[in-house]
């Protein structure tokens, strides 16, 4: 057991999975709470990426961070600008925005970026007190108070008046309509945090790798509703705001376990994304594949029921 | 209080499905006014309270409300002064929201919501809250944390009848807001309606099918066949009216009998 799950593994998994914890919540956003599949995330994650790699590449790392953070709000502007004042179908205006992303990002980044001889926010804390303190696990730390900071701000907000109308507008926007809420503004509102998170998660794993590329994003969106869904059945979708964004991220976090153990049992790296799509995938049609089998099997029963009938009749 | 002026809708316009659900509808309520509509499936009773609250725009005519021409207004936009009640009690409600969540956002309509855009809910709002769940008589006060998905239909209708009126609307519209409801909830559903009307001094449209209730409650009884208004009576000869009446006049109005599988007659 001891050469499957070693402390550097258990250590890296624990930083991506806090810093990919960011997407499943941009997801729980989108997906869970405002009942919208936003599919721009891919794209936004690159855009994320590239935007703070750059202005971190000009010495800026925490500026960088909020650059990747307003940019990928824009890009939720977008795809929430779409669906509710052109009628564009939501999956699709997802779509078309995250196409369009390619093009911003090749332009933005090129194909690829390093971030060598500048600070990050992880270099930044290796030289300070963080290290002395905490040793290797400095990135760990600092990755701990971010998404914490960020969980209890989303949960914060999600019990506001704003954050209560866009609540409610994933869960009956007939209601939402008839209660002087405006739901162009809270889809609108929505899209453009959850995609900010997504590219802060960019942002974060740019700086971390000290890399991106053009094809960094591929998949996110499967990947992090796999999270989602790990936390989810974790957890139980019901219950308080704050007890679903902990279980959000103690899903990614347990995906990124797993992935680890994967990898260390030599399963390859590229399998993984297919490994994620079946999650998603299972868990998705699951209720509903149960709903058919018990359907099924009652139609049988009522079947055996009618064949006995009749064989009593004919004796 | 709402005056509306010569509206028609047209849904399916060119197409074989074409069907004209409202035809030069006219309708004058004052303030205070509880009118009672009845009227067969299909009349365009429910058309006329979404054309009222805006759910499509009307292809032709205006709607005014306490004199302001809303005929373009959008929903949301009328809803901080419409009330808007349906058949079905789920409609009203975010299920997977607590009871005071819901009711917080009932309280977006009061007029400086602005301010609220980022204030959670506070001990005070509790209070006033459970002050108002109590009027319910349905220990709904004692559950405020509790989503709404777990509450009976009943005590969901009530509570959006309660979130409707939370703060008071210039207009309520109830489509049938009793009628999927069981014999006794719907009683009290009605009486809670009637009272708090009353008490408010709140104009109100209500569909029913029930003729004693077209004729008992409220002051005014509209007639609905065919996308038009074909009897509207107040005051003494409403007073004098009987079921058998109404039927009579509905055959009249609209040549044909009243959809009997539907009517109540008790
Ligand atoms: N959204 C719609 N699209 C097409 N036809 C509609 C729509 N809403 C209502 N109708 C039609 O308009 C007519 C009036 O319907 P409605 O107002 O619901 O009647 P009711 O008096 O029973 O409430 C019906 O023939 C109905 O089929
Ligand atoms: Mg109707």
């Amino acid at each position: 057991m001891s050469s499957i799950i070693t402390v550097s593994i258990f250590q890296s998994a624990l930083e991506l999975g806090l810093m990919y914890a960011l997407v499943a919540l941009a997801l729980f956003i989108s997906f869970t709470i405002l009942n919208i599949a936003d599919l721009t995330t891919d794209g936004c994650f690159t855009l994320g990426c590239a935007v703070g790699a750059i202005v971190t590449l000009s010495g800026h790392p925490f500026l960088g961070i909020i650059a990747a953070m307003i940019s990928g709000a824009c890009a939720g502007f977008v795809t929430a600008l779409l669906q509710t004042k052109f009628g564009v179908e939501s999956i699709l205006a997802g779509i078309i925005v995250n196409t369009a992303l390619y093009t911003v990002n090749i332009f933005i980044m090129t194909s690829q970026v390093s971030i060598f001889g500048v600070d990050t926010i992880f270099s930044l804390a290796k030289d300070s007190f963080l290290q002395q303190f905490f040793g290797d696990w400095y990135k760990v730390v600092i990755l701990v108070v971010i998404v914490g900071l960020i969980a209890l701000a989303l949960w914060w907000f999600l019990g506001t008046t704003l954050g209560m109308s866009i609540r409610a507008t994933g869960d009956n926007a007939e209601m939402v309509k008839s209660s002087s809420i405006n739901p162009t503004f809270t889809i609108t509102v929505g899209l453009c945090l959850a995609n900010s998170l997504t590219a802060l998660s960019g942002v974060l794993i740019a700086q971390y790798q000290k890399s991106a590329d053009i094809n960094i994003g591929t998949g996110m969106v499967t990947i992090a509703l796999a999270s989602l869904i790990i936390g989810q059945s974790l957890i139980g979708n019901k219950g308080s705001t704050l007890r679903r964004v902990i279980g959000t991220i103690a899903g990614s976090v347990l995906y990124r376990f797993i992935v680890a153990v994967a990898l260390r049992l030599s399963v390859p790296a590229e399998a993984l994304k297919l490994v994620s799509a079946m999650i998603v995938a299972v868990a998705i049609a699951l209720p509903y594949v149960r709903k058919k089998a018990a359907l099924k099997k009652r139609e049988f029963a009522n079947y055996r029921e009618n064949k006995s009938g009749r064989e009593e009749k004919n004796a | 209080m709402l005056r509306i002026d010569n509206i028609s809708k047209t849904f399916n316009p060119g197409t074989v499905n074409e069907k004209v659900a409202l035809k030069n509808l006219s309708l004058d309520l004052k303030d205070g006014d509880f009118a009672t509509i009845v009227g067969s499936n299909g009349a365009g009773k429910s058309t006329m309270f979404n054309a009222i609250a805006g759910t499509f725009i009307v292809d032709e005519g205006n709607i005014y409300l306490d004199g302001d021409d809303i005929t373009f207004k959008k929903e949301h936009v009328r809803s901080k002064v419409i009330g808007h009640l349906f058949q079905d009690p789920l409609k009203g409600t975010a299920p997977s929201m607590t009871i005071e969540e819901n009711m917080a956002l009932a309280y977006l309509r009061a007029s400086n919501s602005s301010n609220r855009m980022f204030s959670r809910i506070k001990q005070s709002d509790k209070k006033a809250f459970r002050e108002k769940l109590a009027m319910l008589d349905m220990g709904l006060e004692d559950r405020m944390k509790q989503p709404v998905g777990l509450l009976s239909g009943g005590q969901r209708q009530a509570l959006t009848l309660l979130m409707a009126t939370f703060v008071t609307p210039k207009l309520l519209l109830l489509d049938e807001h009793t009628a999927a409801l069981d014999p006794a909830t719907a009683e009290k559903v009605l009486d809670l309606t009637k009272s708090i009307v009353a008490e408010r001094g709140i104009t109100c449209l209500m569909v029913t099918h029930n003729m004693h209730q077209a004729l008992e409650v409220g002051n005014r009884t509209l007639m609905m066949n065919a996308g038009q208004i074909v009897f509207d009576t107040c005051g003494a000869e409403r007073e004098k009216l009987t079921v058998s009446d109404l039927l009579e006049k509905f055959k009249v109005g609209a040549g044909e009998e009243l959809d009997n599988d539907r009517v109540l007659l008790s």
